[in-house]
């Protein structure tokens, strides 16, 4: 299949004007008479529930937490950029839409990125609105810092919970939808599948987690608002909960998966220590603004950071970047420290971590000051740690944290099955091989309160309305889909648990399709996953029933779908023979151990199409066009 | 440093909202002083799993005390002892070898039974649904600098806005009132001048949501305040009492 991105035509700072005019627009009393159905309650859902509903549409939203105030947005910490040039400092909408492609090393559709950057004002102007409480300066103008791959201080934020106000916001709008009788809230809802009929998606099965029973719901358009798969790797700095469920079980209906290798670890998180673990936490980005990373210059060296001079120290991201230092993006950063690492000169108990220092911070600006902006962080790692930021450096070490890769979306945020629409880190769009800090939110709500509310409207005109009722046989066939699969675990009866297999698969995806690559590891994960998939089916144990609150079963569901997606993302990192961004193989690297990419060849959106279980996917190509970027070796030095 | 300890659990195991409910004896072993509450637990129904009998229902998610999902009273305390603390980041090192630890749910009228640690929160979000919002649809705001805030005025919002909805203050107040997280809600917009209009209106609803749903009234215990994970002031029932009064005298909208 051709893969049409419906790019508008013209000039890129005039490309989503022209659209949203060209877009047809639903009459306000015909709003009403659409039903949509929102899976997910995150920024992208809680936005994109809350600005339908204000505009007239029914809205039915869907999440798996107890209410959707608990979406993982909510753990969001730094901050969110935008392009307002507050502080003056030569910000623009065309410089945040060039660090952002340049920071998703080359692989980003440019056309999605301008309108973000283009839209990343109108947010902070909402979220102001909503009264959430910002930063603010002495004399009450709102307070910018700096992040990861920029040069200018355009991030935006509420303490270190950033993520938290934000989401509180939208979930806010939402609930005074639902006042409103707009919004028809389900939480502890899973869904389990997306309900094609005709092509077009036109429903969702759902399990209610309490009960135990499958739901079933109907609508003219379907929203999938569910996040990112960074728990395939089991330690992540995702929340329990996270999971590719909701975006696999579209792409087993057709959906294309784009580009499932790009994944982002993150530099800054504490370290693992023990193999009880079951998260990691991140330490946010904003704190390498006064922070500095180094580790001892010899190797081997196991003295207490403060007895361990200056003259034998090494600050390698400021001795290797001069003009970024601290703040490169993270692929960059994540990947130094575990060169660090690998040569010896890592410290802690494990060896695999470095210092991220604020003495030189708390000298020169005083204890409060670095209190005052990071205080809720230092709390967190003293809790964590037992031990305190402000006497002794940080301990970090790179963990996964985020999902570029996501299901093929075209300009529209909908996806190749029409009506099913995919907004947030969810669909692959605007981050290319790497995230910048601090655009994650900014994406999430741009797909919800700017982008969803106007092309939604085009689709749902330029359709015929077909009144597809819940007693369809295409909901008939999910449900006993979904049934059999439920049925199918639960009578295994085997010897390991589903956390045990969840924590395998992490080691193989950490251990193969990690921060570094190499055909010859993926080729071997490949068949070890596929092992460990057929041992489950084998010999899991899933206690309990169905009918039930049942947590064992729903992470088995979860972890089931993590077993088929782990081997589709190294399939893909196989399929991209060069690096770039997140995706490092280390067959291609600069002689700086840069990742080196092969624009000739891989200039492209991978889609993967699902063939049938068991089968190999089908691969698809959008090929990226940079009319406005020249493409260049990254370069942060 | 890290050790390991041996502990008694005694946890309240229910299986759903008809049931009586009653106290479990477990035992804990080799328990890494490293470990999280939650993860403690983990290990408990990974051996739970293993001897085919069913594991503790609690609920939990971001397991970095900011998504509000987790929360039992341990010992009688909401989230544990530790201040300032859900019960996430409390670390098993705060317990000492051979302690018997009691694990409840929150418990009050407006919070029913689910199964075992896990109760139903969403008359918290019927309380928002009751006016915790400023009304401004998508589209159409102002430039974010077009009002100044006050740095210490927008301290003082975030320090209330900071609630992260887990009902502790409900499960720790003698009466099960849910002032404090009402008040942080009402006190962060009545600070802010985006929330100043619906000020009152917003007051009046909110408590009176809280009344129907069935949680208590405050007669300043001051429990919520002790127990609250994110150590939320009681300054903010006192400025909603205030927003309350001055709508009840002044507000022409009741």
């Amino acid at each position: 299949m051709a893969l049409d991105a419906k790019i508008p035509g013209g000039p890129i700072s005039e490309k989503w004007d022209r659209h949203r005019f060209e877009l047809k627009l639903v009459n306000p009393a015909n709003k009403r008479k659409f039903d949509v159905i929102v899976v997910g309650t995150g920024l992208a859902g809680g936005s994109a529930s809350a600005s339908l509903a204000e505009l007239g549409y029914n809205v039915k939203t869907f999440c798996i937490q107890d209410s959707p105030r608990r979406a993982h947005s909510i753990s969001a910490q730094g901050g969110i950029n935008a392009a307002k040039n507050y502080p003056n400092d030569g910000d623009s909408i065309w410089r945040l839409f060039y660090d952002t492609v340049k920071g998703g090393d080359f692989r980003a559709r440019e056309a999605n990125v301008y309108r973000l950057a283009q839209v990343s004002n109108d947010i902070i102007d909402q979220c102001v609105a909503q009264g959430i409480p910002f930063a603010r300066d002495y004399g009450g103008l709102l307070d910018n810092r700096s992040f990861g791959g920029a040069q200018v201080s355009r991030t935006f934020y509420a303490r270190g919970q950033t993520g938290q106000q934000l989401l509180l916001g939208a979930y806010s709008a939402m609930m005074r939808q639902v006042a409103a009788g707009k919004v028809q809230m389900f939480p502890r809802r899973e869904m389990l599948d997306v309900v094609v009929v005709d092509g077009h998606a036109k429903g969702i099965v759902a399990r209610n987690l309490i009960s135990g029973e499958i739901e079933r719901h109907a609508a003219d358009a379907v929203v999938l608002c569910t996040g990112g798969y960074g728990n395939v790797f089991f330690l992540s700095t995702n929340a329990m909960a996270s999971n590719v469920t909701a975006a696999y079980r579209a792409y087993k209906k057709g959906a294309f998966f784009a580009n499932p290798c790009f994944t982002q670890i993150h530099p800054t998180c504490i370290p693992v220590h023990g193999t009880y673990q079951s998260k990691l936490t991140l330490m946010s980005e904003s704190l390498r603004n006064d922070g500095r990373v180094w580790v001892p210059k010899n190797q081997g060296d196991n003295r207490k950071p403060d007895q361990i001079p200056e003259s034998e120290r090494d600050y390698f991201l400021e001795r290797k970047y001069p003009s970024f230092g601290n703040l490169v993006p993270r692929d960059v950063a994540s990947r130094n420290a575990k060169e660090q690492c690998d040569i010896g000169k890592g410290v802690g108990e494990t060896g695999h971590a470095v210092y991220l220092d604020f003495a030189d911070a708390i000298n020169r600006d005083g204890r409060d000051v670095i209190e005052k902006k990071y205080g809720n962080l230092f709390q967190m790692y003293e809790k964590i740690m037992a031990e305190n930021p402000y006497e002794a450096p940080m301990m970090i070490y790179p963990a996964i944290h985020y999902t570029m890769g996501g299901l093929w979306v075209d300009y529209n945020l909908m996806s190749n099955v029409p009506g099913l629409f995919v907004l947030g880190e969810a669909n692959f769009s605007d981050h290319g091989a790497n995230r910048l800090g601090a655009s994650a939110l900014m994406q999430g709500l741009a797909d919800g309160y700017f982008v969803l509310p106007y092309t939604i409207g085009g689709y749902l005109t330029g359709t015929p309305k077909a009144d597809v009722t819940t007693g369809h046989k295409a909901f008939d066939e999910s449900e006993k889909q979904v049934t059999d699969g439920i049925n199918r675990m639960l009578a295994i009866d085997g010897k390991r648990t589903v956390d045990d297999f969840h924590k395998t698969l992490g080691h193989i995806m950490w251990d193969y399709c990690g921060m570094a690559r190499t055909n010859e590891g993926l080729a071997m994960a490949q068949t070890m996953i596929q092992e460990l998939r057929a041992e489950f089916w084998e010999n899991v144990r899933v206690p309990g029933n169905t009918a039930d609150f049942n947590q064992s079963l729903e992470r088995a569901g979860r972890v089931a779908d993590f077993l088929e997606f782990g081997e589709l993302m190294i399939i893909d990192a196989l399929a991209r023979q060069e690096s770039c961004g997140g995706h490092f193989n280390e067959k291609f690297e600069t002689e700086e151990h840069e990742a080196l990419r092969d624009d000739d060849n891989f200039c492209h959106v991978a889609a993967w199409e699902h063939t049938g279980d068991g089968q190999e996917p089908e691969f698809h190509k959008e090929p990226l066009v940079f009319e406005n970027v020249k493409l260049t070796q990254r370069s942060y030095k | 440093m890290t050790k390991t300890i041996n502990l008694t659990l005694k946890v309240w195991r229910q299986q759903g909202p008809k049931d009586k409910g009653r106290f479990e004896t477990y035992h804990a072993k080799n328990i890494s002083t490293d470990m999280s509450f939650l993860e403690m637990l983990d290990v408990v129904n990974d051996q739970l799993t293993i001897d085919d009998k069913e594991p503790i229902a609690f609920d939990h998610d971001c397991r970095e005390g900011i998504c509000g999902m987790c929360g039992c009273v341990v010992n009688g305390r909401a989230h544990g002892a530790e201040k300032g603390t859900t019960l996430c980041q409390l670390h098993m090192r705060h317990f000492d070898n051979g302690d018997t630890i009691a694990i409840e749910p929150f418990r009050a009228m407006a919070f029913k039974a689910i199964k075992d640690l896990a109760v139903d929160r969403s008359a918290l979000d019927k309380i928002i649904q009751a006016g915790g919002y400023v009304s401004v649809n998508t589209g159409g705001a102002q430039d974010a600098n077009a009002i100044l805030v006050p740095q210490e005025v927008a301290d003082l919002a975030m320090d209330a806005a900071q609630c992260i909805g887990c009902g502790a203050c409900v499960a720790a107040c003698p009466n099960a009132s849910a002032m404090l997280f009402t008040s942080a809600k009402v006190s962060q917009l009545a600070l802010l001048p985006q929330g100043m209009p619906e000020a009152a209106k917003r007051a009046l609803n909110m408590v009176r949501t809280m009344d129907e749903l069935g949680f208590g009234n405050c007669t300043n215990e001051r429990e919520c305040e002790a127990e609250c994970p994110k150590e939320i002031s009681i300054t903010n029932i006192a400025r909603l009492n205030r927003e309350y009064l001055n709508a009840g005298f002044f507000s022409r909208s009741i």
